[in-house]
C-alpha cells in the first residue's frame, strides 16, 4: 500500500497547507463583521482539481495491488508490444497540441484553436486504436487475459485508462461544438482538457514504468536504504 | 488569517462568486421526478435510503428470530450468511452513507453555506439517478436463482466467488459487485458537488471558520469518501475480473470438491488490504457528519455556543486524516509483521485523543448552558452516551492482543453496532426532529416521539449490552447455530432470547416513526420559519419550506459564525448569522 500512501499523503499535506491559508487558526467567535475577500478560483477548476485527485487515488490503488501482487505467488514480468511507444508518443502529441491550442485561445486567435484541438482530438483516438492493436499483439503472442497476472493487470489498468480518455474526448468534442462563441468559455473548456490530458499522460506514464518493471527496482533500492 | 474589519452593512463588498440563478423546471418530469434542486434531491434520497433500510431492518429480524429461537424458526445456514451480507451491506453503504452524504448533505450544504444550489445540479440529479440504479440492483440479487450473496459484507476472496458460498458460482455476487461500482459511480458525481459547493459556492462573509460543524462533517466526510471509495471501487472490478474472465489477481490455487480449480497465484490479502483501506475510513465517514450534526443539535437546544469550536474543527480534519492510517487493525488475525501490528495499534488508539476532545467539548457545552430536553435534544444525549460506550470497546479491540481473542466473537459484532449503528442513528433522527420542521414547515408528533425515543434508546441497550457479555462467553459471529456447544453456559440462549424480543420491539417502533414522518406532514402543528430559534443560516430562508433558489433576489451576507446564544445584551437569546448589528466589539 505505499504507492497509495505516496499519493494521498501528499494529497492531504496539500489540503493542510490550503487549509491553514484559508484561516483555520482564526477564532470566528471573536471576529464579527464582514472578512476580507479571498480571492477564488472557477468552481470547474476546483471541480476538476478534485476529480482528478479521485482518479489519482484510484490508480495510485491499482498501483498499490499491483506491486502487493508482484511480491506473492508466481510472478513473470511482461514483454510489452513495441507499439505502445508509439502510442505513448501520440498522447504526448495530443497533450502538446492541446497547450498550443490553449496558447492560441489566450491570444484571442479563432481558427488556430479549433485546428490544434482537432489535431489533439485525432492523435488521441490514434492512441486508443494503438492501444487496441497492442492488445492484438499481445494476444496473439499468447499474452491472452489469465495467462499471466501481468498480463490482467495490462488490460485491465490500460482498459480502465482508454476508459478515461474517451469521457475525455467526449468533453474535448463538447468543447470544440460549442466553443466558437464565447471567448472566455473556450478558453476555460480548453483550460480544463489541457490539465486532464496532462494528468492521464502522466498516469500512462507512470503504468508504463509499472509494466516495464521498474518499479520492483525501486521498491528494492527503498527496502534496501530502510533495511 | 482572515481579515475581519467591523463596519456596519451598508459597506457590503461585491459579491465574489457570481450570483447564479439555478435552472427553472420546465415540465412536470423536471420538477417532481428529474428534479435538479438539491433539496428535492436530497428527499429523494433520503427516501430511498429509509427504503432500502427496512429491507436491512426486516433481514436484521430474521437473523435475530433465527439465533434467539432456533427452536422455532429454522433458515438454512446459506440464507442466514445471505441476510448477514444484506444487512451489513446496506446498512453501512446503501442506508448511512447515502442518508448523511446523499439526503443532508443535499439539504443542508447550500443553505448552511447560503448558496441558491450545488454547484453543478445536473450532475447531482445523475449522482441520485446512479444511486438508485445501484439500490435496484442491489434489490435484483434477491430475485436472481440462488439468491443474493452470501459472502459477508466484506466479501473476502477467495470463497466470495467460489460455489460454497450462497449467490458465489451463481448471480449474486456479481450483482452486489456490479451495485457497488454503480454506487461509487454515483457517489462520486455526488462527492464532486459537495466538496465545490462548499469550497465555491459559500455566500459572502461566510469563512470557511464561520460554517456551522455540520458542513464541517459532511465536508471533511466526503472528501474522505472521494479518496477512500476509490479502494472498494479497485477490489471490486478486480474480484468481477476474477469471478466473471477468470484472472487471478485475489484467488490462490485451489482445490475444489477434488477438483484443481482454473485460479492460481493470486492473494486474497491484497483483497483485504484494498478493502479495509475503504472500509476504515468509512467508518468515519458515517461518523463524522454525525459528530458535526450533533455539535450543531447540542448548541441550538442547549441554547450555548459550541465549546471549543476551533478544536472541533480541528478534530474533524484530524480525525479524517488519521482514519487513512489504521486499515490494517481490522486484519491481525489475518497475520503481519508484529511492528506492523505495533504500528496500527498506535495509530488506531491515537484516534481516541481527537475523539475524546470531542467528547469533552460536547459535555462542555452542555454544562450550565439553558438545556432544553427537545426530542433533538434527547437524540443528542443518547448519542453521546452510545458513541462513548462503543468507543470505549473500541480501544479494547484496537490492541493487538486482546483483539485476536475477541475478534469473531458477538463482542465485535456489538462494538461496531454500538460505534457505527447506533450512535449515527441516533444523530439521524435527532437530525430528522430538528430539521423536518424547515423541511415541511410542520413539527414532528412530539407524543410518538417520545415513544420513539425511550423505546429506541432503552431497547437499543437491551440489545447490545448483552451481545458483548454473550461475546465474552465465547459466543462466535456468523454461526446461525450454536446447537450443542458445551462450553457455553445456559444464560447464553436466554440472553440471546432476550435480545431477539427487544429488536423486534425496536423495529417495531421505526415504523411509528416512518408514519410519523408522513402524518405530520399533514397534521404536525405548523412550525413558522424559526420554531428553535436556531442562528444559522438555513433557518433564515424568506419562505418555509425553502423554495427553488432558497434566497431572495439577494444572497444572505454573514456576519457573524453560527454560534451566537445567549449573548449578553443582545435583544433576543440567539443573533442569526446575517443579522449585521448588534456587532459584539472585537476584542484583541
Amino acid at each position: 500500500m505505499s504507492i497509495v500512501l505516496a499519493f494521498v499523503v501528499p494529497v492531504i499535506a496539500v489540503a493542510f497547507w490550503w487549509l491553514i491559508r484559508q484561516g483555520v487558526m482564526s477564532k470566528p467567535w471573536l471576529e464579527t463583521g464582514l472578512p476580507e475577500a479571498v480571492p477564488v478560483r472557477s468552481a470547474e477548476h476546483v471541480g476538476l482539481g478534485i476529480f482528478l485527485a479521485v482518479v489519482g487515488c484510484l490508480f495510485a490503488l491499482f498501483g498499490s495491488a499491483f506491486v502487493m501482487r508482484m511480491d506473492v505467488g508466481t510472478w513473470s514480468s511482461l514483454r510489452l508490444p513495441p507499439i505502445v511507444w508509439a502510442n505513448t508518443a501520440q498522447l504526448v502529441l495530443a497533450s502538446l497540441f492541446l497547450h498550443l491550442a490553449f496558447v492560441s485561445a489566450k491570444r484571442g486567435d479563432r481558427a488556430g484553436p479549433r485546428r490544434d484541438m482537432t489535431i489533439a482530438a485525432l492523435a488521441t483516438v490514434g492512441f486508443l486504436l494503438g492501444q487496441l492493436l497492442a492488445w492484438r499483439e499481445l494476444t496473439m503472442e499468447g499474452g491472452g487475459l489469465t495467462t499471466s497476472p501481468a498480463a490482467s493487470f495490462f488490460y485491465l489498468l490500460s482498459g480502465l485508462h482508454a476508459l478515461h480518455i474517451l469521457g475525455g474526448l467526449a468533453a474535448l468534442g463538447l468543447v470544440m461544438s460549442r466553443g466558437g462563441a464565447d471567448g472566455g468559455r473556450l478558453r476555460l473548456g480548453i483550460g480544463l482538457c489541457v490539465a486532464y490530458w496532462d494528468f492521464l499522460l502522466v498516469v500512462w506514464l507512470g503504468l508504463l514504468v509499472l509494466f516495464l518493471g521498474w518499479a520492483n527496482r525501486f521498491v528494492e533500492i527503498c527496502r534496501g536504504v530502510l533495511t | 488569517m482572515v481579515e475581519v474589519t467591523d463596519r456596519p452593512d451598508t459597506q457590503v463588498p461585491p459579491a465574489e462568486v457570481p450570483d447564479v440563478h439555478p435552472p427553472h423546471a420546465h415540465s412536470w418530469l423536471s420538477r417532481w421526478v428529474f428534479s435538479q434542486d438539491a433539496k428535492y434531491i436530497a428527499i429523494q434520497y433520503s427516501g430511498t435510503a429509509i427504503a432500502i433500510g427496512l429491507v436491512a431492518l426486516v433481514l436484521s429480524w430474521l437473523m435475530r428470530l433465527q439465533l434467539g429461537f432456533p427452536d422455532l424458526v429454522s433458515f438454512s445456514p446459506e440464507a442466514y450468511y445471505q441476510f448477514i451480507t444484506m444487512h451489513g451491506m446496506i446498512m453501512v453503504v446503501y442506508l448511512l452513507t447515502a442518508i448523511f452524504l446523499g439526503g443532508f448533505g443535499n439539504y443542508l450544504i447550500p443553505l448552511m453555506v447560503g448558496a441558491r444550489d450545488m454547484v453543478f445540479p445536473f450532475v447531482n440529479m445523475l449522482s441520485y439517478w446512479i444511486y438508485l440504479l445501484a439500490v435496484l440492483v442491489l434489490v435484483a440479487s434477491f430475485f436472481v436463482p440462488g439468491g443474493p450473496t452470501g459472502a459477508g459484507w466484506t466479501l473476502y476472496p477467495p470463497q466470495a466467488i467460489l460455489s460454497g458460498t450462497p449467490g458465489g458460482r451463481d448471480a449474486g455476487i456479481i450483482l452486489m459487485l456490479l451495485s457497488l461500482i454503480l454506487f461509487i459511480i454515483g457517489f462520486t458525481m455526488g462527492g464532486l458537488n459537495y466538496a465545490v459547493t462548499v469550497l465555491q459556492g459559500r455566500t459572502r462573509g461566510m469563512t470557511l471558520m464561520r460554517m456551522p460543524l455540520t458542513i464541517w462533517g459532511i465536508f471533511t466526510a466526503t472528501v474522505m469518501a472521494l479518496l477512500a471509495f476509490p479502494a472498494l471501487f479497485v477490489a471490486c472490478v478486480m474480484l468481477l475480473f476474477d469471478r466473471l474472465l477468470g484472472t487471478s489477481f485475489f484467488m490462490p490455487t485451489l482445490v475444489e470438491m477434488g477438483q484443481r480449480l482454473e485460479y492460481g497465484g493470486g492473494s486474497p490479502i491484497v483483497f483485504q488490504h484494498l478493502f479495509w483501506f475503504f472500509g476504515h475510513p468509512e467508518v468515519y465517514i458515517v461518523a463524522l457528519p454525525a459528530f458535526g450534526i450533533v455539535s450543531d443539535l447540542i448548541s441550538v437546544h442547549a441554547r450555548k455556543n459550541i465549546f471549543g469550536y476551533r478544536m472541533m474543527v480541528w478534530a474533524i480534519i484530524g480525525i479524517g486524516a488519521l482514519s487513512f492510517v489504521v486499515w490494517a487493525h481490522h486484519m491481525y488475525v489475518s497475520g503481519m509483521h508484529p511492528y506492523f501490528g505495533f504500528f496500527f495499534a498506535t495509530t488506531t488508539l491515537i484516534i481516541a485523543v481527537p475523539t475524546a476532545i470531542k467528547v469533552y467539548n460536547w459535555i462542555l457545552t452542555l454544562w450550565r448552558g439553558d438545556i432544553h430536553l427537545t426530542l433533538p435534544m434527547l437524540f443528542s444525549i443518547a448519542f453521546i452516551v452510545t458513541f462513548v460506550n462503543g468507543g470505549l470497546t473500541g480501544l479494547f479491540l484496537g490492541n493487538v492482543v486482546v483483539d485476536v481473542p475477541l475478534s469473531d466473537t458477538m463482542f465485535v459484532v456489538a462494538h461496531f453496532h454500538m460505534v457505527m449503528g447506533l450512535a449515527p442513528l441516533m444523530v439521524i433522527f435527532g437530525a430528522i426532529y430538528h430539521w423536518y420542521p424547515k423541511i415541511t414547515g410542520r413539527m414532528l408528533n412530539h407524543r410518538m416521539g417520545l415513544i420513539h425515543f425511550w423505546v429506541t434508546f432503552v431497547g437499543a441497550y437491551a440489545i447490545f449490552f448483552p451481545m458483548h457479555y454473550i461475546g465474552l462467553a465465547g459466543v462466535p459471529r456468523r454461526y446461525s447455530e450454536l446447537g450443542d456447544t458445551p462450553y457455553l453456559t445456559a444464560s447464553v440462549a436466554g440472553l440471546n432470547a432476550f435480545i431477539t424480543i427487544a429488536a423486534l420491539v425496536v423495529g417495531a417502533v421505526q415504523i411509528m416513526f416512518l408514519f410519523n414522518l408522513l402524518w405530520s406532514a399533514r397534521h404536525g402543528q405548523r412550525a413558522g420559519g424559526n420554531p428553535w430559534r436556531a442562528a444559522s443560516l438555513e433557518w433564515q430562508t424568506p419562505d418555509t419550506p425553502p423554495r427553488h433558489g432558497n434566497w431572495s433576489d439577494e444572497l444572505p451576507v454573514v456576519y457573524r459564525w453560527a454560534y451566537d446564544y445567549s449573548v449578553p445584551g443582545a435583544p433576543e437569546d440567539f443573533i442569526a448569522q446575517n443579522d449585521p448589528w448588534p456587532a459584539r466589539p472585537v476584542q484583541p
